[in-house]
């Protein structure tokens, strides 16, 4: 009863985590524009008269698209056209569950791991849920009976197949380096100190990997400067059937795979949930001198650690989106197949020639 | 437990299996496809081979199958195919030659069976095992698979040349 209970937990704090993350973003999309741009953004729905800096338009899209009519074309494909949004968001959902967000809680003789799924092989699940997000866009383009939402899901296809490479060549180097595809393995072998203080983060030791990775994790989010698939100002994009809450299932779902990238980011690159110097008894310097700490602070330390991490890259990913215009179609697949998928290759060899040399996984 | 997920799976994965052959629109059946690899994909893991699982969701589910569809989309636009069927002839030899497969495959399977339960512990599903397999053991057909894709590849590439 309690092993369901702690199971019940984990994947609750996950699921509430990420299905909180993307909708705080779609409030975080328009702050942090208007801020960047040097306006006011949304400020206007209020309860009470409390404005809370615009924090209740989620709240108020959320009633809006669920109020709106549900339109679905005459020639559309009744069941494909349906199930398209739902399959994004399942895809986008789920994926962040073998995704680490802290250590091992150790309460009452249990040793709890902090991730909803213990898997061996967890970073191929995360790839797969990623890469399998795809067929609601394409369901979504294919049946909704309209030349431009086919355009769109041809687009995203292409883009999905060009940077789903990339993400897996790219993510080859930590994988050699962590010796295990095992995430928490992967998080756990960034926790030691190169040269005595310099924390072995995954952005230290595989810096191309981490730009290669964010590139084609950006374009695997669909969004701008890949977002080929919408294209607002050329084709609309393969949700251009889609009203109320099913086109706005479509943006959660983009949100929702900008929230896993960051947290894959995260794991892969940014040490996961590590603080340097931070071990499981205390903080322990590298000049010498240690402070003593109780097992549950450790934890809590490292679960807001991994939180502020992954909030700090989903913020940089945002500033990525409205800062760089959209890439052309071509220039999207030329960027992926000469670009990003060549240099994975070399940051493969690279690495291998450098185990080589200084010897195998830490 | 372990049964009836095995049924569940099974039946989702002979269904969708049935789906694909049944379908007259093309991507009714690349979808079927999709969901039939993720069945066996799980019929995979639940005996061990996690590695091989979400290898096969990756490449055959995440992958190539999105090729699929993606061409389907491209060059069919029509959203059913109707119509007389010009290769008519060939479906009169569907029936023995799908009769003499599962011929072979029940014999096969059935002449292995006591091999094929010794065997399988001792591989194990981690990447370390199958990568040791691989690259000791079957090294050689490993290389000859490697050469195949190349040539594959190189032959897309000299077709999609000649077009431009």
């Amino acid at each position: 009863m309690t092993d369901l209970g702690i199971a019940f937990g984990r994947v609750a704090f996950v699921m509430l985590f990420v299905l909180n993350m993307g909708g705080l973003l779609t409030w975080v999309e328009r702050k942090q524009s208007a801020i960047m741009q040097d306006r006011i953004g949304a400020n206007r729905a209020s309860i009470f008269g409390f404005r809370l800096m615009g924090l209740f338009h989620p709240l108020a899209d959320a009633i809006k698209m669920l109020t709106k009519e549900d339109f679905r074309p005459a020639r559309a494909d009744r069941v494909l056209f349906g199930l398209a949004p739902f399959v994004s968001v399942f895809f986008a959902l789920v994926a962040f569950a073998s995704i680490p967000f802290g250590d091992v809680l150790r309460v009452a003789g249990r040793e709890i791991p902090l991730q909803a799924v213990t898997l061996n092989v967890g970073i191929l699940y995360v790839f797969a849920m990623l890469s399998l997000g795809v067929y609601g866009v394409m369901m979504a383009g294919w049946s909704s009976a309209n030349n431009f939402a086919l355009l769109g899901g041809q687009r995203a296809a292409a883009l999905m197949i060009s940077a789903e490479i990339a993400i897996g060549a790219s993510i080859m180097g930590v994988v050699m380096i962590g010796g295990s595809l095992n995430m928490m393995d992967i998080v756990r072998a960034q926790g030691h100190l190169l040269w005595g203080w310099l924390p072995a983060w995954g952005i230290v030791t595989q810096p191309l990997a981490f730009v290669l990775f964010l590139t084609a994790g950006i374009a695997a989010t669909k969004r701008i400067p890949f977002d080929t698939p919408e294209g607002e100002s050329e084709i609309i994009g393969y949700f251009i059937e889609y009203s109320g809450m099913k086109f706005g299932m479509f943006a959660m779902a983009d949100f929702l795979e900008t929230v896993v990238i960051a947290g894959m980011t995260t794991s892969l690159f940014l040490g996961g949930w590590q603080i340097p110097y931070l071990v499981a008894d205390g903080v322990r310097f590298p000049w010498g001198g240690a402070i003593g700490l109780p097992h549950l602070l450790v934890v809590l330390l490292q679960v807001g650690a991994f939180v502020v991490k992954v909030c700090a890259m989903i913020f940089f990913m945002m500033l990525v989106r409205w800062t760089l215009p959209r890439f052309r179609y071509d220039q999207a697949m030329r960027l992926g197949w000469l670009g990003l998928f060549p240099l994975s290759i070399l940051n493969i060899a690279l690495t291998g020639l450098g185990l080589l040399l200084w010897g195998g996984p830490a | 437990m372990a049964h009836v997920a095995f049924g569940v799976v099974a039946a989702i994965a002979v269904a969708s299996a049935l789906g694909l052959v049944l379908r007259r629109n093309a991507i009714h059946g690349a979808l079927f496809l999709v969901v039939n690899l993720g069945a066996i994909a799980v019929l995979y893991a639940t005996l061990g081979a996690e590695f091989l699982a979400w290898a096969q969701v990756i490449v055959y589910a995440g992958a190539i199958m999105v090729l699929f569809v993606f061409a389907i989309m491209v060059l069919i636009p029509g959203k059913e195919e109707t119509g007389p069927d010009p290769r008519r002839a060939w479906r009169l030899l569907a029936l023995p030659a799908g009769a003499l497969l599962f011929l072979q495959l029940l014999f096969v399977v059935g002449g292995r069976r006591s091999t094929a339960a010794t065997a399988s512990p001792a591989v194990g599903g981690s990447v370390e095992s199958i990568a040791r397999l691989l690259f000791t053991q079957y090294l050689f057909p490993f290389e000859l698979t490697s050469v195949l894709l190349l040539a594959a590849m190189v032959g897309v590439l000299l077709l999609a040349r000649r077009k431009v």
